[in-house]
């Protein structure tokens, strides 16, 4: 579903990431993980073009994203930010329905109750006329999460989704993270989640210093890492 | 005093014409500024340097002396003969676009970027983003700052008395001249100004008010 070819990344001449290449299946869950400044959101931002490759490819049911097509890309995914970007000015209603109706030309009726669906989904029906501001952190996640899947993406990006979040409000937002794993959505998620990315990631792709160091699963990420970059990261985190 | 009573009327009636003026002026110069703002952030670095330009030009030289040089330029140059107003509006609508521009500019610079990256990945146009989500945010935060762009549009536009636009401040000279009385010919035009700017200033802190639900 997405194939990653030699993935290069340089900031002003910073290299941030460094010859990836890793394929992603349908319904697959992947976790990216590593320390601070390996790459990991650059990475996730370059599957759908709010990062333009320096070298390499993606490509995205085999089409290569590049700047003609990335609008027909972004079709395909959806994406979930760590500050989660609601729009502060319209209602939780509003921020779920706008898309579908400007960019799919949906009726307001119609995008209204598939956003109702969702926000029940996601455990907020009675939030659906409040402002972003009166929601905590948790929430907004969760209506972040609903935003996005009223694209219907077939793909979701979750860019360190719980990495803002007071830990009394992390739990209730990988709970609504695990639920959509369990529908069968294929997910590349950044995380410092560990005892998630265990449970509910098929596979673990380790970053550092803009390279995968370890591509394996979690089973064997987690009891048996093969490098010593992994082994020292996990005697840190864990 | 009494010799000026029978003027008062006379001099009221310039309100509209001020107003006219102001409004049409305003409303020009907020959506051309708007378009020079948004050909300053634009990928085109020729749309770019010429809204530079343009800018430079009408915050480099008076707004009276643009006013008479349109105004009696534009007959010698083509065959339009232009009216007063009309070269009144494009002066003021030219000149005031140039600095909302820049206020604009810093309004949507001081956007979170994270929202233009949440209307990419959902797919939202550009110019949709920039009018439904960019620029009401925008606007909240540079609203004190047009609310000074609009004050000063309205006391500005005494400056097109000089080419004989019958507004406010002309009228008021007309009356001084007719009847000597300096004092009250001229003391009304000061006293309607005054009153049309609070009136502008209340008006504004209200629209701020109203918009700071989301804060």
């Amino acid at each position: 579903m997405i194939k990653v070819n030699q993935l290069s990344k340089t900031f002003k001449k910073m290299p941030v990431l460094n010859n990836i290449s890793t394929e992603i299946n349908k319904k697959e869950v992947v976790a990216v993980i590593g320390p601070s400044g390996s790459g990991k959101s650059t990475f996730l931002r370059c599957l759908n073009g709010l990062e333009q490759p320096t070298e390499g490819q993606v490509y995205i049911d085999g089409t290569q994203l590049n700047e003609q097509n990335v609008t027909q890309i972004r079709e395909k995914t959806g994406m979930v930010f760590q500050h989660f970007h609601l729009f502060p000015h319209m209602t939780v209603l509003q921020n779920i329905t706008f898309a579908p109706m400007e960019t799919h030309g949906k009726s307001k009726k119609e995008a209204e109750e598939n956003a109702m669906k969702l926000l029940e989904t996601v455990g907020l029906s009675d939030k659906a006329n409040s402002y972003p501001n009166q929601l905590s952190g948790g929430q907004k996640q969760r209506v972040a999460i609903a935003r996005a899947l009223a694209m219907h993406p077939e793909i979701m990006l979750f860019d360190e989704p719980t990495s803002a979040l007071d830990p009394e409000m992390v739990k209730e937002v990988l709970d609504v993270m695990k639920q959509l794993a369990s529908t069968g959505m294929t997910m590349v998620i950044v995380t410092h989640e560990m005892a998630f990315a265990r449970e509910v990631a098929d596979r673990i792709i380790f970053l550092d210093q803009g390279a995968v160091v370890e591509e394996t699963t979690p089973i064997q990420f987690f009891n048996t890492p093969s490098t010593e970059r992994a082994q020292s990261f996990l005697q840190k985190v864990l | 005093m009494e010799e000026i009573i029978p003027s008062i009327p006379f001099i009221l009636e310039g309100i509209l014409i001020t107003l006219k003026f102001v409004l049409l002026s305003g409303v020009i110069g907020f959506i051309l500024g708007i378009g020079v703002a948004l050909a300053k952030l634009g990928k085109s670095k020729a749309l770019g340097k010429i809204a530079g330009a343009y800018t430079a030009f009408f915050r480099g030289t008076p707004l009276i002396l643009q006013l008479v040089y349109i105004y009696y330029v534009i007959p010698q140059v083509t065959p339009w003969n232009i009216e007063p107003f009309v070269a009144g509006v494009i002066a003021f609508s030219l000149n005031s676009a140039a600095y909302i521009s820049e206020i604009i500019r810093a309004g949507i610079q001081s956007v979170d970027k994270g929202q233009f990256e949440a209307a990419k990945a959902l797919n939202i146009p550009y110019f949709k983003a920039m009018r439904k989500i960019i620029l009401p945010q925008a606007i909240k935060h540079i609203l004190p700052a047009l609310m000074n762009e609009g004050i000063m549009l309205l006391k500005e536009s005494a400056v097109i008395s000089v080419i004989g636009v019958s507004d406010i401040m002309r009228r008021g000279q007309i009356v001084a001249a007719d009847t000597y009385n300096y004092i009250g010919a001229l003391t009304i035009p000061l006293i309607l100004y005054f009153l049309m700017v609070r009136m502008l200033e209340m008006y504004g802190s209200r629209v701020e008010r109203r918009l700071s639900y989301s804060d």
